[in-house]
């Protein structure tokens, strides 16, 4: 089919415009890891000039888009079965899959090389092996075959901010781990109770997501138990060189009111949360986004008072 | 009949156009602002295999 210039619609559809590029990168998780890695940056000890902690950070964020892109390529299949998924640009057909991989791989490896280049190593060095996590061990291997695929899922999210501390000091510390493992344990119970109100999805794509292999009463009970675990990791911070009385306390109130969420979410059946719309689990998703939001919050604040000695350090 | 000038296509090839460029732009821009950041800090800018022998033994 042909307009009146001739060119085809065909043509047009394969013409991305740069927004179909960007939206490769996943903008929405990459904010999460702009935000994560900064923190990362200005909690750790050590100054870092303005200029090298922006353009590391930078780099970060282009390195986790590039695997967002990477993760996009490889799962353009189940990408197209889903409602949340299927306007991405590859199942939508503006971006072809090879351009995507290409985009992918050439991202990574400028963002992994500029790292390296503008902070050290080990920054760089932690930053290929989250790519490679997300894209390998995740995408790849066990998110078509494991329930427990988002809990490996979670580990790669979760290095932003340990990068970020390496950019700082060039190491891993105690403090860059027990960051790791709060994102790394938060996020099971963020996403599976996405899941509670988007299970269909997940079941038409075949992805094998708690809710579908274990049933919705199993679900519910795996985000109580990870609310428990993730307390004392997210408390134990504030014991570190990081924490102090503002953290503590931000985040008792926090994981009280996290654990409290679960709670509730176990005690309902399914009848009850189809009655109101899930209204429940669509409040706790929604709770773990400032949860997670309001501790480094809270680590942001810690630092600017340690820095400012009003702690007395 | 010719290519309408304010075709859809146009307007999207633009934009990647443009987009390439600026990204292009900032790249040359954050090089140039670390190299700079870099030797005002004093960093060793030479590769390892510039550094004279002598150096290298104090480098150790």
């Amino acid at each position: 089919m042909s307009d009146t210039t001739g060119i085809s619609f065909e043509a047009l559809e394969g013409e991305a415009g740069f927004g179909d590029y960007f939206a490769l990168l996943k903008p929405r998780v990459m904010s999460l890891v702009v935000f994560t890695a900064l923190v990362g940056v200005l909690v750790a000890p050590g100054p870092v000039h303005p200029f090298i902690a922006f353009v590391s950070v930078l780099f970060i964020a282009i390195g986790g888009g590039a695997s967002g892109a990477l993760n996009m390529w490889y799962d353009s299949d189940i990408d197209a079965k889903m409602k949340r998924t299927r306007a991405r640009p590859v199942p939508a057909g503006r971006v072809a899959r090879e351009e995507a991989f290409a985009i992918g791989i050439a991202l990574s490896g400028i963002a992994v090389v500029m790292l390296g280049l503008a902070a050290n190593f080990t920054a760089a060095a932690l930053l290929a092996f989250t790519i490679f996590f997300y894209v390998v061990i995740y995408t790849m291997w066990l998110k078509r075959r494991t329930p427990q695929n988002i809990v490996i899922g979670g580990a790669a999210g979760a290095f932003p901010p340990m990068i970020g501390w390496a950019v700082a000091t060039g190491s891993i510390s105690l403090e860059s781990v027990l960051l790791f493992l709060l994102i790394f344990l938060w996020t099971p119970p963020h996403f599976w109770a996405l899941c509670l109100f988007m299970n269909s999805d997940y079941s038409r794509a075949g992805v094998p997501m708690l809710t579908v292999t274990h049933g919705r009463r199993a679900t519910r009970a795996h985000i109580f138990a990870y609310t428990l675990i993730l307390a004392p990791v997210a408390i134990g911070i504030g014991f570190t060189s990081i924490g102090g009385p503002l953290y503590l306390a931000a985040a008792a109130v926090l994981n009280a009111l996290f654990i409290l969420g679960a709670i509730r979410l176990m005690r309902r059946d399914e009848e009850a949360a189809a009655g109101d719309h899930y209204r429940a689990e669509k409040r706790f998703f929604r709770f773990s986004l400032i949860y997670l939001f309001a501790h480094f919050l809270a680590l942001l604040g810690e630092a600017a008072l340690h820095q400012s000695g009003y702690w007395g350090v | 009949m010719g290519l309408a000038r304010e075709h859809e296509m146009h307007r999207r090839r633009l934009g990647r156009n443009l987009g390439v460029g600026l990204l292009l732009g900032g790249f040359v821009a954050i090089i140039f602002g670390l190299t700079v950041v870099k030797a005002r800090r004093g960093d060793e800018m030479r590769s390892y295999e510039h550094i004279r022998p002598a150096e290298q033994e104090l480098a150790k």
